[in-house]
């Protein structure tokens, strides 16, 4: 399984805290996540089309899109970091 | 060094004198502790913040911590790091972060909390959102956090 987790805002605009993906050869990256999860809804293509408000991590480091995935991963979307 | 570099990521307040004081009484070769103290006051752009809430990502907080107190400890010669960040339900005057810095001499440790705090702005997963008289509301990611920290590359 790939867990996918949101935070802060987008975990809000999306009403979603965490999603499971069976790891496969149709899911080998994270662009082919953020595709499939924006076959969501209308809600979802607008919030992660908005590529400058969403960064993501695997593994718990920062990373991009091009990055594969494998099962057992940990993907994270989230907003640019506010703390400090 | 590393048994001299702390994280700590945590709900409660934390007692800044103790810090610095556990920090430079760790060895008699400490010449300079500097401190910044980061906390939340109440108004931002231009309204009134009552209470500030502060999430984070656990796990991966504590690896993008590691990973920029490990950098300032190649960057400079440092005699100990802390990073104390809070996280939950804070109000006005609340200390949000703390970053102190250890070294023999004052020109290295301001150099590295600047550093440290910089990089925290920018590269730690924490997010704010802020509860006013009209709602809540997120915190935008300020600019010039981005072009503070890209004056260390």
């Amino acid at each position: 399984m790939i867990k996918v987790l949101f935070f802060a805002r987008l975990r809000e605009q999306l009403d979603t805290e965490m999603l499971e993906f069976e790891a496969g050869p149709e899911l080998p990256d994270i662009a082919a996540i953020i595709k499939l999860l924006k076959q969501r809804g209308d809600n979802w293509i607008e919030v992660l089309g908005d590529e400058q408000m969403v960064l993501v991590a695997l593994n718990q480091e920062m990373t991009d899109a091009s990055a594969a995935v494998n099962d057992g991963d940990e993907v994270a979307f989230f907003p640019p970091v506010t703390g400090g | 060094m590393d048994e001299m570099n702390q994280i700590r990521i945590q709900k409660e307040p934390f007692d800044i004198a103790a810090v610095q004081e556990e920090m430079r009484t760790a060895n008699p070769a400490i010449g300079a502790v500097v401190a910044f103290l980061g906390q939340m006051r109440d108004i931002n752009e231009g309204d009134q913040i009552n209470t500030m809430t502060l999430e984070h990502y656990p796990g991966m907080t504590e690896k993008a911590l590691q990973a920029i107190v490990d950098e300032a400890d190649q960057r400079w010669d440092l005699m100990g790091i802390r990073v104390i960040h809070r996280v939950g339900e804070l109000k006005p005057l609340d200390p949000i972060v703390l970053v102190a810095v250890a070294s023999a001499h004052r020109g290295e440790a301001f150099q590295a909390c600047e550093f440290v705090i910089d990089y925290l702005k920018t590269r730690a997963p924490f997010w704010k959102k802020e509860q006013t008289p009209d709602g809540e509301r997120w915190v935008d990611a300020r600019h010039g956090d981005s072009e503070a920290e890209e004056r260390w590359s």
